[in-house]
């Protein structure tokens, strides 16, 4: 016959043990926040972009993977860079089964506004293993240029 | 025809097995997996990682794929990330029985295909009995 215990609760807790664990995780959080606080986050649209600033120049990376070069197109008109494409279907047909389908295929387009001025003529563009990557040269007004100070 | 529009898709971090001594993020990369009759194929995108840096290996039915990124040089100061550039590793448990002299892969546009054909399963051998 099997005993019935009243008594068979988990062993005693430590009441504080729950409070330690929050304040472990909310120190985790604000860690993280404090990492990440130098890029501005999330992208809504797609390609999610990265921008880089130099003194002469702009580079605004993307990755685009399984998009072909002929299937991309860029724009830009004033200071809004456009870019615009899209990735073809995958395999499909009879005698196929997917277990996994977690690329998607579609068409994509995102216009931004740079933060400053570009040369328009001067933009070079390359798509290296499914990297885009953007020169825009700044426009001449907005370059910095050094002035010369003369000794008296 | 309506198209599709492409979305975001969020980068879900991947585990090394065991720590790594080296502070280096992982991605796990999207993949599409289909089976035909003879073969299973594993397609992942890798934007960013060369041929070089790919590793893969097939060892007691677990499919590892690894992209290291070449170390790159950051172009000026960074006004906007949206995405974290990082190296990709995910593994995968091959349920059929895979001829390992015959794995393919293939990168093109940072995606890389991975083609597993099936062994073929060995013909039942019979044995003819004689009469003595």
């Amino acid at each position: 016959m099997p005993y019935v215990r009243f008594i068979d609760r988990p062993t005693f807790r430590n009441p504080w043990a729950e409070f330690e664990r929050i304040r472990q995780g909310l120190d985790e959080l604000s860690r993280s926040y404090t990492e990440k606080s130098k890029g501005q986050g999330q992208a809504n649209i797609y390609p999610a972009l990265n921008i880089y600033e130099e003194a002469e120049r702009l580079v605004v990376t993307a990755e685009l993977p399984g998009v072909n070069a002929a299937d991309l197109d860029l724009f830009i008109e004033g200071d809004t860079l456009t870019l615009q494409g899209k990735r073809e279907q995958r395999q499909s047909g009879a005698g196929i089964s997917y277990h996994r389908r977690e690329i998607e295929a579609g068409g994509f387009s995102r216009a931004i506004t740079l933060p400053t001025k570009v040369d328009a003529e001067h933009i070079g563009a390359r798509l290296t293993n499914g990297i885009l990557t953007i020169t825009l040269m700044k426009a001449s007004t907005v370059t910095p240029r050094q002035i010369q100070i003369t000794a008296e | 025809m309506g198209e599709q529009e492409l979305k975001v898709q969020e980068k879900k971090a991947a585990r090394p097995g065991g720590e790594s001594t080296k502070n280096e993020t992982y991605f796990a990369p999207h993949v599409d997996i289909y089976e035909t009759e003879r073969e299973v194929m594993v397609v992942a995108d890798m934007p960013g990682v060369r041929v070089e840096g790919i590793d893969l290996a097939l060892e007691d039915n677990i499919l590892t794929i690894q992209g290291h990124r070449a170390p790159q040089e950051q172009p000026g100061r960074i006004i906007l990330e949206e995405y974290e550039i990082c190296h990709y590793l995910r593994r995968f448990t091959v349920a059929e029985s895979i001829d390992q002299e015959k794995i393919a892969a293939a990168l093109a546009d940072g995606v890389l295909t991975v083609r597993l054909p099936k062994a073929v399963p060995t013909q039942p051998k019979k044995i003819e009995v004689k009469l003595g």
